[in-house]
């Protein structure tokens, strides 16, 4: 009955319900948009790359090495020798070794020059193999597979033809134009970044930019960067440190699970920062609602009278206020995640494209309901304002003629 | 339904000693001894300032005169504590104003409805809602309608059936009729004897408006039991 009553007084006063209404949900609005974005770059990012013990490149900072490497983000500072990558892959505790070359792109995707051991040993998520929708892995020196981001958004089927461009930017001045690349497989989603590649083999690689190729094999000269696979992570370690101070050409050899966590750690702090906005955002809206609470009950002194009168006591009056306002924040939470759900609707394509975001799952996690019951335990304390305002008033005040 | 049941006295209101001030004010109320038997219907006229709202939210148990010896049928009111009087209010006094009597926004029915969850008691309260309006002569179609949909002489109806609903023992009326035409006030006090009439049951109307007073069987007058009243009084009751 209590509910009943609140729900109606609600509705009678409409026009300062509803503007109370939306301000809790656009700030709810933010919050949750927040944390969604939050917890799914997390997540997206820590499945970017797995089953790779060490990723060596040429010296530079391990994030750096991360993002150019795995990532396909910023620009590697410095190609290593073929001979190199040559000599630690024969190390003995080396199982596999994956070969990467950069420095093309198609239409703003980025081609990585790799060799037939990406497909094979390359793990993603909880250890995810890749696998190929259609088609078969590149075999000849001018075949492409594609990442299905790639495959989708620029409509390319198997047989097609492409042509790559030398640097990065969906423009170039200076296209292989001819030296066009047939697509002979199209991956599986990942929703990672290796969605958004374009795979050639390091032939290829080499054959785009040698203008005088005759279609002979060729051996690489140089790659970017390499990742490995150990015989046993014991060795981990040990290889690390091996890499790193070897004399000869400088190298860095990172351990992937590392430097992802040293990369979220820089990232944390705009994380904490657009929590703390939001928060505050939140807790403005809540100190609206009880400013709306307060004004309404100077409103309702006569029917606050009335309740006293056929028997309701200060107790209960102190709960129709809570549940009032416990009725505004649910009506706002439903507001905002059905905004929400419909922007993510829209505006995941758009993250996942332009920045590597994927959002998977629903909005209604364990994370977003706990962060909803604390929303719900700030409403109750900040609506104590007006709610012991009730209750000490009610107990002032008899019947009023 | 769990509040103590009343043992019902030979007196509806018996107090000696009352005196109220509302906070850092002069003393409102000063009434030395004064008793209402069971079953009585009393018209108290009283003027705006004699203190009759004091005394009614004395009555209700809404304020509490902690020195004063109150007894309201039977029930000593400074020895509840604030849930139970408000329980006691609920089951055993029904009140009506001379305006405002009903939540405006909601329907008749489930003004009722209100009154009667404070009680505890919502058993087939459809049935009593309906017999209540028959009874005051007020259409069943009323009973949906919203509070504020209603002219003033049927809020002031329904705001009788809201006080009859939980079968008070004891029926406080402030001013109801102000609001109303000269020919509807008789007509009011007529319906409101009829519906309230038994010998358990006490009345006590408060008006200014003498010429209701016909109706009732005895009479009082604020100025003559409050000592605190002045003619020209600066406090207001």
């Amino acid at each position: 009955m209590l509910v009943k009553l609140a729900w109606q007084s609600l509705m009678h006063r409409r026009g300062s319900v509803l503007l109370a209404i939306l301000s809790v949900s656009v700030s709810l609005f933010v919050l949750f948009g927040v944390e969604q974005i939050r917890s799914h770059a997390k997540d997206s990012f820590n499945r970017t790359v797995s089953g790779v013990d060490l990723i060596v490149g040429a010296r530079t900072g391990p994030i750096n090495l991360l993002l150019y490497s795995v990532f396909r983000m910023g620009s590697p500072s410095a190609n290593i020798s073929w001979q190199t990558y040559q000599r630690v892959a024969d190390e003995p505790a080396v199982a596999w070794s994956i070969p990467i070359s950069l420095g093309d792109s198609h239409k703003g995707y980025r081609v990585v020059g790799t060799s037939q051991d990406f497909f094979e040993h390359f793990r993603f998520g909880k250890g995810r193999p890749l696998e190929l929708a259609q088609g078969t892995a590149f075999d000849d020196t001018l075949d492409v597979v594609l990442g299905a981001e790639v495959a989708r958004k620029l409509g390319y089927d198997l047989g097609d033809s492409v042509v790559l461009a030398h640097g990065l930017g969906s423009t170039s001045f200076h296209n292989h134009d001819d030296r066009p690349f047939k697509v002979t497989g199209i991956l599986q989603p990942t929703g990672t970044p290796t969605d958004q590649a374009l795979y050639i083999s390091l032939q290829g690689m080499e054959a785009v930019h040698d203008r005088h190729w005759d279609g002979s094999a060729l051996e690489p000269q140089t790659i970017t960067a390499f990742m490995l696979g150990l015989n046993s992570p014991v060795k981990t370690f040990q290889l690390q440190r091996q890499i790193n101070t070897a004399r000869g050409e400088p190298l860095l050899a990172i351990l992937p699970g590392v430097a992802l966590s040293q990369l979220w750690q820089m990232l944390r702090v705009v994380e904490n920062i657009l929590l703390l906005v939001a928060a505050l955002v939140v807790l403005a809206s809540l100190l609206g609602l009880c400013i709306m609470l307060l004004t309404s009950i100077r409103e309702r002194r006569r029917e606050i009278a009335l309740l006293r009168t056929i028997g309701a006591g200060p107790l209960q009056l102190f709960l129709l206020i809570q549940i009032e306002a416990l009725l505004v924040l649910v009506l706002g939470a439903c507001v905002a995640l059905s905004v929400l759900s419909i922007g993510l609707w829209i505006a995941e394509p758009l993250l996942a494209a332009h920045y590597g975001v994927y959002l998977e799952g629903s909005i209604v996690s364990e994370q977003s309901m706990q962060l909803f019951g604390i929303i719900a335990a700030a409403t109750f304390v900040v609506t104590l304002i007006p709610a012991i305002g009730v209750y000490r008033e009610s107990l002032k005040r008899g019947l009023e003629a | 339904m769990n509040a103590p049941a009343v043992e019902l006295g030979e007196e509806a209101v018996a107090l000696e000693r009352l005196r109220y001030s509302y906070e850092r004010g002069a003393c409102v109320l000063d009434i030395p001894q004064w008793s209402i038997p069971k079953g009585s219907h009393l018209f108290l006229r009283g003027p705006s300032g004699s203190g009759k709202t004091t005394l009614l939210n004395l009555l209700a148990g809404m304020l509490v005169a902690p020195e004063a010896r109150l007894e309201v049928l039977g029930q000593s009111m400074s020895a509840l504590g604030s849930r139970r009087r408000d329980r006691f209010r609920a089951q055993h006094i029904g009140v009506v104003f001379q305006q405002f009597n009903l939540i405006p926004y909601l329907s008749v029915l489930d003004n009722l409805r209100l009154a009667a969850h404070f009680t505890g008691n919502t058993r087939d309260l459809e049935r009593r809602a309906s017999e209540l309006l028959a009874e005051l002569r007020l259409g069943q179609d009323l009973l949906q309608r919203k509070a504020a949909k209603l002219s003033v002489g049927q809020q002031q109806r329904v705001a009788i059936a809201r006080a009859l609903i939980n079968r008070p023992n004891m029926l406080l009326v402030d001013e109801p009729t102000s609001a109303l035409d000269p020919e509807a006030r008789d007509a009011f006090a007529e319906l409101l004897l009829q519906n309230f009439a038994s010998s358990d049951n006490t009345l006590i109307f408060v008006s200014h408006d003498t010429t209701l007073a016909a109706h009732f069987s005895q009479r009082a007058d604020m100025r003559e039991l409050n000592r605190a009243w002045r003619e020209e009084g600066s406090y207001a009751g």
